[in-house]
């Protein structure tokens, strides 16, 4: 041990300062969200700095995140105070480890997303914290094949892939990329957008004869994707590389593509389909585990972290929105301002057809995920015929809904009970 | 006449065989090395070359991108926890790991085949689900968020190469040459200690360099295990995946060069053993 | 001292400390494997086992080690023994060889990543030698047998410095006389290699290649760089289990079952290459 204690002491030395901040009973802030290490320098230097108490952020993957958390609960005392998750993440919790935040008196601006908040509770769970969605982008170079008449804020399914056939014929490449990697959020695209896109529905329309057309278009969408899609998760990655360029992705995961050369890339809102311009919202929450040490602590960094100054610093830090009404700045960076048109111009759209969160489905989130990936893959990938797909994942998908009673969510028509499977 | 021939053939025949084998040991170097030398171009390339195509096979020394996480706080202090934690590791695999080495190799004992299994099973288990129950118990007992908590768990990863390695080890030494020192008047102990333990300590370090890499490059327990006492793996690494492309390449360059140096610093112990071949 | 306790004295230290470090929570972890709410119950392999992309995750898994394990072995053998009669820089060359072992497998699956990507070094070098008008797409859905050459390349690369040092230990220690009076009856270097070296061998073969299939089962992080969706293998379907499914059963569930393949594959290795008490050196 003698090896251990030198050294030791010799870094000690070096680590002072360092050490120093950590040593302090910080507000430890466990969080899934802002984890790219610049964002999550980012959240440290700027936008927690101005907290009293200090903070130690801490961004992980699910998987550590949420054995942690786990464990923590379990043994029934912890030193996470806050957590930082979506709200998927905080859906497949247990409602009693989280503690209610409903006397802290914030909310956000959205009633939608306050009620969503509560997780079917009559506890506020979680504090409706930053919003992101989803949106196309594309490199300049690929203007030009647009179809003729097409509006790049106002494109159809069609035209898309119209676009994206001109893009192959012309290069001789499939341009189009889909975040179908294993960290790619193919998923929502399914639930959020092809389907209110060409259904109005997501569960109730799952294997309807409307959502078979939504596959056979997807499938000649897919006909004209860089391939090597299966190992894209970042479209950011494609744009710039230039393997892709017409892509598809979460505002946050395309924003270095235009922070790094904001003129050579456009952000446009996503297509629609016969039944409107399905789009769906991003939502992180902040919340606190009944295991926390310090309460006042964990609350006063909520409250912290609501306020308009610090809502705004962390759009500068991690391209997620606000969730209370804030005057934005003019100097924000590039890629904010490009997501942050494109999502106005897609909700202001005539025939925007917004979705929600799935909500309800508590533990089953990510069994219900997996329903739309495992029809991706078998139908796009493994080349199954559609109905088949069809008929074979409804039957999953019913078993979800009726083992968790969720009752529908926009875009499907509201149940009694739990959604059907039509 | 044969004779002749064959020594006109023989030495063409050997010089041939000295290319090839010459020829094999450069292209085995290269196959180990080129995939390196792309990551550290990656790494001093700037992010714009880091996406450019086609890529540059000469380093631009751009040093933007280790310049961020020499900036980056913290790092410092994870560097000498990964070291604390590694070199706990190194010492608890081996202390533990070698004694029972040597029991696989010199006794036979009723549920000497049961034992080697459970040996193996901690390799054959995923420790991402082993997780959650040691947090629990780490939390309960105050081994949480300690150095020593983490090695603990990272020498249970290590056992299973520190047990095998030894026990292939003292294998291969003659228990005649036990036997013999036992004739000689040494005790069983003495006999380990002057003639086994000299002959194997080479190979023990090879061990223990296992060791100290399996700690080294583990990120799941480090970063379930570890709140203030990050490791820099649990601290860069698992949230490397989802950064940009060049630094993705600069942290993953970052992890990689301390443990080469370990390795490089090391090599003289991990192959000595070729002074014992020369007996 | 009692030479009929010794040995058990000798493992009482691993296996009280696997006892509380490895069986402990192993155990608890199996327990859920066999529950269900409450009671005792098989379903969860059942469910398991039924999912659309077991048999593929087991078929890639066992292909890719039926692959990988061979080459590395044939590989880490042909580098011992050129290693063992070199001369001049055998310490360069062997530490050299030995540099992956350093490498983690996220760190590995970088490194490939941007060898095969669309715009990577591959296509780059291709490209630039004229081999290829434009980057040829490696890693896409329609050609698989590219991907798993690929994936096999990044784990050969990644994994045989493992086997490479513990056969290089073996051969260390097998004595040189019995080389020298190989020679002199006349047997050719590919006699005793098959002859000497390769019997003589044999308690580390067994270690390395023990050691080399139960990690090969575990193999994750660079089939995840390389294969995205593609690929899947055991271990990423547990992991999708543990934390996209959060269902631990699930997960349990088919973590025993790889534990089960390991323990077959540890059991006819070890029954192959049996080693004689005490070796006979």
């Amino acid at each position: 041990m003698t090896f251990h204690t030198k050294l030791a002491g010799v870094a000690a030395g070096l680590a002072i300062q360092c050490a120093a901040v950590a040593a302090q009973a910080d507000v430890l802030f466990w969080s899934t969200q802002a984890r790219p290490v610049e964002e999550a320098q980012a959240m440290r230097e700027t936008v927690l700095s101005g907290f009293d108490g200090g903070v130690d952020y801490q961004p992980n993957e699910d998987g550590p995140w949420l054995t942690r958390l786990q464990a923590e609960l379990q043994a029934g005392q912890g030193t996470i105070q806050v957590l930082g998750a979506l709200h998927g993440n905080f859906s497949a919790m247990n409602p009693d480890d989280l503690v209610d935040l409903g006397d802290l008196g914030i909310a956000s601006a959205s009633g939608t997303f306050n009620s969503l908040a509560q997780l079917g509770t009559d506890q506020l769970q979680y504090i409706p914290w930053m919003q992101a969605s989803y949106i196309m982008a594309a490199s300049k170079e690929a203007l030009e094949y647009l179809p003729e008449g097409a509006d790049i804020d106002a494109l159809t399914y069609d035209e898309l892939i119209a676009w994206t056939a001109n893009v192959e014929e012309a290069t001789g490449e499939k341009k189009f990329g889909f975040p179908a990697g294993p960290k790619g959020l193919k998923h929502r695209f399914f639930q959020g957008y092809l389907y209110p896109s060409y259904t109005d529905g997501v569960v109730r329309t799952f294997a309807s004869p409307e959502a078979v057309t939504a596959w056979e278009k997807f499938r000649e969408l897919w006909s004209h994707t860089n391939p090597a899609s299966t190992n894209f998760s970042f479209m950011q990655e494609q744009l710039l590389s230039g393997d892709a360029w017409i892509v598809f992705d979460h505002t946050s995961r395309l924003a270095q593509a235009f922070n790094e050369r904001p003129d050579d890339f456009v952000a446009f809102p996503a297509p629609a389909g016969p039944t409107g311009r399905g789009f769906m919202p991003v939502l992180a929450g902040v919340a606190i585990p009944r295991t926390a040490p310090d309460m006042d602590a964990a609350k006063a960094l909520i409250a912290y972290m609501m306020e308009p100054e610090t809502q705004i610093a962390t759009l500068r830090a991690t391209n997620f929105f606000p969730v209370v009404d804030v005057e934005l700045p003019d100097d924000l960076p590039p890629s904010v301002k490009a997501s942050g048109d494109a999502v106005a111009k897609m909700s202001g759209a005539a025939d925007a057809n917004p979705g929600l969160l799935p909500a309800g489905l508590g533990d089953k989130g990510g069994d219900f995920n997996r329903v739309f990936v495992d029809t991706f893959e078998r139908i796009i990938l493994a080349g199954q015929p559609i109905e088949r797909v069809l008929e074979d994942q409804k039957e999953t998908l019913a078993e979800i809904m009726e083992e968790t009673g969720a009752p529908c969510w926009a875009p499907d028509a509201p149940s009694e009970g739990a959604c059907p499977v039509e | 006449m044969t004779d002749v021939t064959a020594d006109a053939v023989a030495p063409d025949a050997r010089r041939a065989g000295r290319i090839v084998y010459g020829a094999t040991v450069v292209f085995l170097c290269a196959w180990v090395l080129v995939p390196l030398y792309f990551l550290l171009i990656n790494t001093l390339s700037s992010p714009q070359a880091v996406n450019a195509f086609p890529k540059s096979f000469i380093p631009a020394f751009d040093l933007g991108s280790l310049t961020f996480f020499a900036n980056f706080s913290g790092m410092l202090n994870a560097l000498k926890n990964s070291v604390i934690v590694a070199a706990m590791t190194m010492v608890m695999s081996i202390v533990i790991g070698a004694p029972a080495g040597y029991a696989l190799s010199r006794f036979d004992f009723r549920g000497k085949e049961l034992f080697r299994l459970l040996i193996l099973l901690t390799r054959a288990f995923p420790l991402p689900l082993l997780a959650l129950p040691l947090a629990v118990l780490f939390i309960r007992t105050g081994l949480d968020d300690t150095a020593f908590g983490l090695a603990l768990v990272h020498t249970t990863l290590a056992i299973p190469f520190a047990v095998l390695i030894t026990y292939s080890l003292f294998s291969g030494i003659p228990i005649e040459l036990e036997e013999a020192a036992w004739t000689l008047g040494c005790t069983r102990l003495t006999a380990f200690t002057k003639v086994v333990l000299p002959l194997i300590l080479p190979g023990i370090t090879a061990s223990a360099i296992f060791a100290f890499v399996i700690s080294w490059n583990e990120v799941f327990a480090a970063a379930v295990l570890t709140i203030e006492n990050r490791t820099l793996t649990a601290f860069l690494l698992q949230t490397l995946g989802e950064a940009p492309l060049h630094l993705k390449f600069a942290g993953g360059f970052i992890l990689v060069v301390p443990a080469l140096i370990f390795i490089f610093a090391v090599r003289k112990y991990l192959f000595a053993m070729w002074g014992i071949a020369n007996r | 001292m009692n030479a009929r306790l010794l040995p058990y004295l000798l493992i009482l230290p691993v296996t009280l400390f696997l006892c509380v470090f490895f069986l402990y929570p192993f155990l608890l972890v199996s327990k859920q494997a066999f529950t269900q709410g409450a009671g005792f119950t098989l379903e969860n392999f059942r469910d398991v086992a039924s999912h659309w992309k077991f048999p593929i995750s087991l078929k890639n898994t066992l292909l890719l080690a039926a692959v990988v394990v061979p080459v590395q072995l044939a590989l880490a053998l042909l580098m011992a023994t050129m290693v063992n009669r070199m001369e001049k820089g055998r310490d360069l060359v062997l530490y050299v060889w030995t540099i992956p072992l350093g490498i983690s497998d996220l760190a590995a699956g970088i490194i490939w990543l941007a060898i095969f990507e669309q715009s990577g070094f591959l296509n780059s070098m291709m490209t630039g030698l004229g081999l290829a008008e434009q980057p040829m797409n490696f890693l896409s859905y329609q050609s698989p047998l590219m991907v798993f050459t690929a994936i096999a390349l990044a784990e050969i690369w990644r994994a045989t410095a493992i086997m490479l040092v513990i056969l290089v230990a073996g051969i260390g220690l097998i004595p040189k006389e019995y080389y020298e009076a190989a020679e002199v009856f006349g047997a050719s270097p590919w006699q005793r290699f098959l002859r000497v070296t390769l019997p003589l061998l044999r308690p580390s073969l067994q270690t390395a290649l023990i050691l080399r299939v139960v990690l090969a089962f575990e193999v994750f992080a660079v089939v995840a760089a390389l294969g995205g969706t593609l690929f899947p293998v055991l271990m990423g379907e547990i992991y999708s289990y543990q934390f996209d499914l959060q269902n631990s059963n699930g997960a349990a569930a088919l973590a025993l079952v790889v534990l089960g393949i390991s323990i077959a594959f540890t059991l006819v290795i070890l029954r192959v290459l049996r080693v004689p008490k005490g070796a006979t050196i």
